[in-house]
């Protein structure tokens, strides 16, 4: 690895990136020793272990190469934001360029778990202090006065003194002359000029005029287009295919069947459609058919059978049940959802003699490659991965099978070929968010104390859909975590704040059952339980108790919580992907049916980097729990899915939205996640509220079909 | 297969096709104008919304045969630097989650405040309720149409 550059090697890479100071600096790792001045005969010989680079150029251009999918998570704007802020840069100035894959250089290049602004803040800061510090000093050579008269400021050096200033451009070829600084001074967050701030989305002018940046307007000349007609159910395997028919249509380039697929190849969208009509497929039996009541008799099974798996476990359980003065039981059940990210899935893909190109929108380029790369026996180190835009993700596209399967059918046809999913093929296509059904029950005491608490969650290809280290874990003396899985032929995947964006609602629903039955304010209720945590821990307490009492608070300060008469409130709160968002519902009843009105977040994500999006993603969230809350619903009849577009499968839009009022808690501790943090606690707030305007729970999503939506005009 | 005359975007195309080709996958595979979108195909989102004629209209119902001489205009085509009050209304409240409703949502809401200048917020809510947006930006598409229908 390069620590120092000779003169020759720096102008080579002056040469390669139009002059000017390049550093290399590790977005993903925590070593204290991570930026360098990038030799080029290192980057020559690919032995740099930098991961990414920070280059300003002579004509005073800063890029910034941001490594990980953009999903509309804004990380191709709050990355940056962070470099310049520590660099003192002009963010107009700033220009941010997508990365390709390349797992030399960058070590988590994916998209998901809410995971990449906690991986990065300190890494980030180094890189643009670093850069920062060799920028003034050589700004301090320049003018040849001592290095505490100058400093940085908006894109130049200024020397105090005579207010005589260079810019960074002007600057970066000497900088990069310098040796690295092992030890920059970050800046103090009272000084922070962009964090903080609301910034701009750094692609909003490309996404306004509708320029090409998704997978599925990726092209590329000679490219031919693809569709895959796949099983109709989930336990079905292709048995023959007919395909006379089809290949004789026009603008249609063959058919060809891999695997339980049947491509159909050829020049234009619409004819492929067409032709697709035009197949005789058979397809036989491979496993169940399963509908959406045969879930309901497996999970009422595997709830009530001995087949567990005891995931935490403290105190006497079976003793403070049996002495409880009173037990609450209840049971929560949510249906299987598709992603239905707004861009179905496509990828292209071109397997030529010398290796394999892949193009397309997914937020995990990285086992793109290696699945393919072990699918056609092809080394890694031959295959690329370009990452679009993805027009939307939701967990959907950390999956690999629709990159696998242009990448079968090009070495298959021997051409470049993009595949195409149309709607139905995405929303009957599998990879769903599972069914799960949880029972919990809590045994009080006279006084209504929670002592004792049970969960039992029985899942769908999920091992453990329990959190079984979340709040009210630590709180509790007496304790059962436990779950059950059935596995189903039907396909299944992450779908944002995996288990949590259920579980969040119906815990949260429950322990306001608990409070009632408790007689206690469903607020004081949750602060005594923590307080507990604090005080005298029930085993390991693996959530910040502090920070949670601190967004609870919040919360219900802003919401003005049990002092408003004209609205029905309901609260929860939730802890998930090391963030804390407690929220209040508002409902009011409208012709006898319950209708959100507001809901209040209050949110502790630590330091807060672009206030714009990360409101965005807080009321985004929001609007994706309650949608799915409300609406989601995909239900199974013989194995297939009952709905297959919008038509069928309802989406939130815009008359059904509740005003959003959000709320950070500015504590200055360092940035966690925020892509999903804020839908797990949606549902239970709403559910909460209903219960309150109705006096009855709302128990299983959809929400719509549950009683109080029944509830006739009086 | 016909040749059809299309005039999009204040030029003349020309596209060889089957007459029952949605006007969005001519616009989208032969004429490389990409900013319209698909997403359902049969009408229910919005996506791929264009002006035909001055009318918003969902390009993935629309057969090629039916636009004949009307005049079509296309995201890309909405303003010559991107300086659309809507578009810039988009850019000042920052809307854009992934981004892949919000050419059908700018369409969609830049033909209405045409019709309507001066919309309340009820009359905002029911023009843009057919447009879907996955991400749940809606909060701001509202404030960005309310903001463009002050600067028009
Ligand atoms: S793609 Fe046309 S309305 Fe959805
Ligand atoms: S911004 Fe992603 S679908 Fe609207």
């Amino acid at each position: 690895m390069a620590n120092s550059t000779s003169r020759r090697d720096f102008l080579k890479i002056a040469a390669t990136a139009g002059g000017g100071l390049m550093l290399g600096f590790d977005w993903f790792s925590a070593k204290a020793e991570i930026t360098s001045v990038i030799s080029n005969a290192a980057l020559a010989a690919g032995k740099t272990e930098f991961n990414s680079f920070l280059s300003i150029s002579t004509d005073n251009i800063i890029t910034i190469f941001s490594p990980n999918p953009e999903l509309g998570q804004n990380i191709k704007t709050s990355f940056p934001m962070v470099v310049a802020e520590e660099l003192e840069a002009d963010w107009s100035k700033v220009n941010v360029v997508q990365a390709a894959l390349d797992t030399k250089k960058f070590q988590r290049q994916t998209t998901g778990g809410s995971g990449a602004v906690p991986h990065s803040w300190m890494i980030l800061r180094k890189a643009g202090a670093t850069a920062k510090a060799m920028l003034v000093e050589a700004g301090a050579k320049r003018f040849n006065v001592p290095l505490d008269e100058c400093m940085a400021s908006n894109g130049f050096v200024v020397h105090s003194k005579s207010g005589n200033k260079l810019s960074f451009g002007d600057l970066a070829e000497d900088a990069s002359r310098l040796t690295v600084p092992k030890e920059v001074k970050l800046k103090d967050r009272k000084d922070f000029k962009l964090i903080g701030t609301s910034v701009k989305n750094v692609e909003n002018k490309n996404i306004v005029t509708g320029k090409p940046l998704f997978g599925l307007d990726f092209y590329r000349e000679g490219m031919l287009l693809a569709m895959i007609q796949r099983p109709e159910a989930f336990g079905l395997k292709l048995k023959s295919v007919d395909a006379a028919a089809a290949k004789t249509m026009p603008g249609i380039v063959d058919v060809v069947s891999f695997k339980n697929n049947v491509a159909i190849v050829g020049k234009s969208t619409w004819q492929i459609n067409k032709a697709r009509k035009a197949l005789k497929i058979e397809y036989e039996r491979e496993g169940n058919l399963e509908s959406s009541a045969d879930h309901d008799k497996i999970f009422s099974e595997l709830l009530n059978g001995n087949n567990t798996q005891v995931r935490r476990k403290e105190g006497d359980v079976e003793a403070a049940f049996k002495n409880a003065a009173k037990v609450i039981t209840s049971e929560y059940q949510c249906p299987f959802l598709p992603h239905n990210a707004m861009e179905p899935m496509n990828f292209f893909a071109h397997v030529r003699a010398d290796g394999v190109e892949l193009v397309g929108p997914t937020q995990t380029p990285a086992s793109a490659r290696s699945a393919v790369s072990k699918l056609l026996n092809i080394p890694e180190g031959k295959i690329t991965v370009e990452i679009t835009r993805l027009g939307g993700g939701f967990g959907r596209r950390l999956m690999t099978d629709y990159a696998l399967e242009a990448a079968e059918l090009s070495n298959i046809i021997k051409a470049p070929v993009k595949v195409i999913w149309t709607r139905e093929d995405d929303m009957a296509g599998g990879l769903y968010r599972p069914a799960v059904r949880y029972r919990f029950e809590a045994a009080l005491d006279t006084d209504g104390n929670m002592v004792g608490y049970k969960l039992r969650g029985v899942g769908m290809n999920e091992r453990n859909p329990t959190r079984e280290n979340n709040f009210p874990s630590g709180a509790v003396d007496n304790l059962l975590i436990e779950s059950a899985e059935h596995r189903t032929p039907i396909t299944t995947a992450p779908w944002r704040a995996p288990i949590t964006n259920f579980l969040g609602y119906a815990e949260q629903a429950f322990l306001d059952e608990v409070a009632t039955a408790a007689k206690k304010d469903p607020v004081q209720f949750r602060l005594d339980l923590l307080n507990r945590a604090k005080t005298s821990p029930a085993g390991a307490v693996r959530y910040d108790v502090d920070r949670m009492i601190g967004v609870i608070k919040l919360a219900a300060e802003k919401s003005g919580w049990g002092t408003k008469k004209d609205v029905s409130q309901g609260f929860s709160v939730y802890f998930s992907h090391a963030s804390y968002v407690a929220q209040v519902a508002e409902v009011v009843m409208k012709a006898g049916k319950p209708v959100v009105k507001k809901i209040y977040a209050a949110v502790d994500c630590g330091e807060v980097i672009n206030l714009s999006g990360a409101k965005q993603q807080v009321m985004g969230g929001i609007v994706d729990g309650m949608g799915h809350a409300m609406y989601g619903n995909l239900t199974f009849k013989n194995g297939s899915p009952e709905q297959n577009n919008y038509n069928k499968y309802r989406l939130i839009r815009m008359k059904e939205i509740p005003e959003v009022e959000v709320f950070f808690v500015n504590n200055g501790i360092s940035p966690t996640g925020l892509g999903e943090p804020a839908l797990p606690p949606t549902g239970g707030a709403i559910a909460n509220a209903i219960f309150k305007a109705t006096g009855k729970r709302v128990k299983a999503q959809p929400f719509v079909l549950e009683e109080p939506f029944k509830i006739k005009a009086v | 297969m016909a040749i059809y005359k299309l005039h999009i975007n204040g030029r003349s195309y020309q596209a060889d096709v089957e007459p029952d080709t949605p006007l969005l996958w001519v616009l989208r595979d032969n004429f490389g104008l990409v900013g319209t979108k698909y997403s359902c195909g049969i009408g229910a989102c919005g996506a791929c919304t264009v002006h035909v004629n001055g009318q918003a209209m969902r390009s993935c119902t629309l057969p090629v045969a039916a636009v004949g001489t009307q005049k079509v205009i296309t995201i890309e085509g909405l303003s010559a630097n991107g300086d659309h009050p809507v578009q810039k209304a988009w850019d000042e409240v920052d809307v854009a989650q992934c981004g892949y409703c919000q050419s059908g949502q700018i369409m969609t809401a830049a033909a209405f405040l045409k019709s309507n200048p001066k919309p309340t917020a009820d009359q905002i809510d029911n023009a843009m309720h057919g447009n879907i947006c996955r991400c749940g930006a809606y909060h701001r598409i509202k404030e960005a149409v309310k903001l463009a229908s002050t600067k028009a």
